[in-house]
């Protein structure tokens, strides 16, 4: 099912020559269970350098706990996942980072006691020169719209801000992939807008490849020309969001009683 | 300008033991730094070498409520067996010093109480933090350590307890465990009476300064940052179980210098100190004193087994419990915080009708 969609890349970067494509992350029978209930059901999941996929399905539909795989927060049960021709399925969260793999999760996970400074220092320190900090903490506050907030605790910042902040910190450690986890979930339509703008020109700008995990379809449609539809655990379909939006099976597993 | 340039001589000299993760980084609380470490030191020509004798315990122990505010207050292990770590050097430095009786024997003897502290920190560490061990169970297993140690070294009376010269003792104690000193063989000095109190007034204050250039480092954020929120630090490429682990080591080590000073200081040591009263302790001086401040925790160490010398008995628990309630009460932060925060409040009600100007981050006392 995954791989009939002649649009979606899902060959090997795993190849052994290393050079067939411009995959970043792949996935190979990558399978998670939880005594008898597979959460993750042998799913091949690929996403090029640059790329923007978004990551849809139902409630309970396995989207979490794939996400967890990525990041090391869950050991896979079987299969694998190679980043940049690596297999790093069985590496530590904080390696997966350090090979450019950044996180941002669902509840904006900022310090909330630490300062705006002091929350952009914890991913800066890991890259940068502490002569550098002041400056680059002032570009990245003026890049994602916090000017003024870098005295201010975190915690009182406005839920957007604090999207803005989490991604913001998220993107200081330069990364190649990031993961996002349902980034405008509580956000207001303004701040959803905001934020879609923000991953686009980011997307656009830095060449980051992201995967957004998301079931808001209509926020979907604003960020991501191809989306990955899981479904009990397993990719049900891969395709261009016109297609998957318009597939009756789809409709059925994913909007449920609509139409 | 000369006055000019000795300020930013002294901002400079300050700058590495500065920064948001440690309260106090005014000119004023320099100034009372200073002024605190003046009176420490001219105590025991105030007051007299025995005064002085009798009161270095007190550094001792603050030395032990610092282990404690390190690991707890920066990097979020509540460590409930500190003592642990105090009483396995103040025994093998006994062990060692009492065999080798000269100067190479205490010397050997502080550098393998130190020694094997930190490697027992490390050990117990290693075991918690990588087999996953978290929050309120560190505290119990840690606690745990405590009390087998208690109820080990209680059953040591008989005299096949005995390492070489040293008897264990069982609940009566290792005596005659030799005074402080540093040598080679018959030459060296003999570290007692006010000298120990010197000696531990040095290593408190070496201690404070170097854990606040620690906190205020890259590693100190760290610390921090996995307090604040482990999963999180860890999404931005930190090792959270090494920084765990090597912070809980550092505690241990800082635990085994305040115990090989302890034993020295009465030249006895039983396993009362492992008991849970003598366990609690420390977690009191840093919830009172504030466990976020290092300060703060020296502060509160000496007040407490000042007060507790003075009321002696059962009272003096009661009372010190007491305190306890009141202060996590009123203010769950500890004194120190309290302190800060209110000074913090009044700067900021003197601004705030003068000018809208960013806060300086400089000469605010955070």
């Amino acid at each position: 099912m995954a791989t009939s969609d002649p649009t979606v890349k899902t060959t090997a970067a795993v190849d052994e020559t290393g050079v067939e494509t411009d995959t970043i992350l792949q996935t190979r029978g990558l399978r998670k269970q939880f005594g008898g209930l597979t959460a993750t059901d042998d799913v091949d999941f690929g996403i090029d350098e640059g790329e923007l996929r978004c990551l849809i399905g139902p409630n309970g539909a396995g989207k979490s706990t794939f996400l967890k795989l990525l990041t090391g927060r869950l050991e896979p049960t079987a299969g694998s996942i190679y980043y940049d021709g690596d297999e790093i399925g069985h590496l530590p969260s904080h390696e997966r980072v350090s090979r450019g793999i950044s996180m941002k999760f669902q509840v904006p996970s900022i310090y909330p006691d630490l300062s705006v400074r002091e929350n952009l220092r914890i991913p800066l320190q890991r890259i940068a020169d502490p002569d550098t900090f002041e400056q680059r903490t002032r570009e990245t506050l003026e890049r994602f719209h916090l000017e003024g907030t870098a005295d201010e605790t975190a915690a009182n910042l406005s839920h957007g801000q604090q999207q803005r902040l989490e991604i913001a910190m998220a993107m200081t450690l330069e990364p190649t992939l990031m993961l996002l986890d349902e980034p405008v979930a509580g956000l207001s339509v303004e701040e959803t807008a905001e934020v879609a703008d923000l991953l686009r020109t980011i997307n656009a700008e830095d060449d980051v490849a992201f995967v957004v995990i998301e079931h808001d379809i209509d926020f979907v449609e604003t960020i991501a020309d191809q989306v990955t539809v899981l479904h009990d655990g397993a990719i049900f379909r891969e395709g261009s969001i016109e297609d998957v939006r318009n597939d009756p099976a789809v409709k059925r597993i994913y909007l449920g009683e609509e139409e | 300008m000369s006055s000019d340039s000795s300020a930013s001589l002294a901002a400079r000299l300050r700058a590495p033991f500065e920064g948001p993760n440690t309260i106090g980084n005014s000119n004023g609380f320099w100034a009372s730094f200073g002024v605190a470490v003046l009176l420490l030191a001219i105590y025991p020509v105030l007051f007299g070498p025995y005064a002085a004798a009798t009161s270095s315990v007190f550094l001792v122990y603050a030395l032990l409520g610092v282990s404690l505010c390190f690991i707890w207050g920066f990097c979020g292990i509540l460590s409930f067996g500190q003592v642990a770590f105090f009483g396995v050097a103040g025994y093998t430095f006994g062990i060692v010093a009492i065999n080798l009786s000269s100067y190479t024997g205490v010397t050997l003897g502080i550098v393998a109480g130190i020694a094997v502290a930190t490697l027992f920190a490390a050990l117990l560490g290693y075991f918690m933090f990588y087999g996953g061990v978290r929050d309120v169970y560190v505290t119990i297993i840690t606690l745990v350590v405590a009390l087998v140690l208690h109820t080990f070294l209680g059953q040591t009376a008989g005299s096949e307890w005995a390492v070489g010269e040293a008897a264990l003792g069982g609940f009566n104690g290792m005596v005659g465990i030799p005074d402080l000193g540093v040598g080679v063989g018959d030459v060296g000095i003999t570290l007692d009476g006010a000298m120990h109190y010197y000696a531990a007034l040095a290593a408190l204050i070496a201690t404070y300064l170097g854990l606040r250039v620690l906190v205020n480092s890259q590693f100190g954020y760290a610390m921090v940052a996995t307090r604040e929120d482990e999963a999180r630090t860890e999404m931005f490429g930190y090792n959270t179980t090494f920084i765990k682990f090597v912070t809980f080591t550092i505690g241990g080590a800082l635990a085994g210098l305040s115990g090989v000073l302890f034993v020295t200081w009465g030249n006895y040591i039983d396993p009362s100190e492992f008991a849970i009263t003598a366990a609690a302790m420390p977690v009191i001086w840093a919830s009172i004193g504030g466990r976020e401040s290092i300060f703060g925790t020296i502060a509160a160490a000496i007040a407490i087994q000042w007060l507790e010398l003075q009321l002696t008995g059962e009272w003096a628990l009661v009372i010190v419990g007491s305190l306890l309630i009141i202060v996590m009460l009123a203010i769950p932060k500890g004194i120190a915080p309290g302190i800060r925060d209110l000074i913090v409040a009044l700067q900021t009600r003197r601004q705030e009708p003068a000018s809208d100007s960013p806060a300086p981050t400089e000469e605010v006392s955070d």
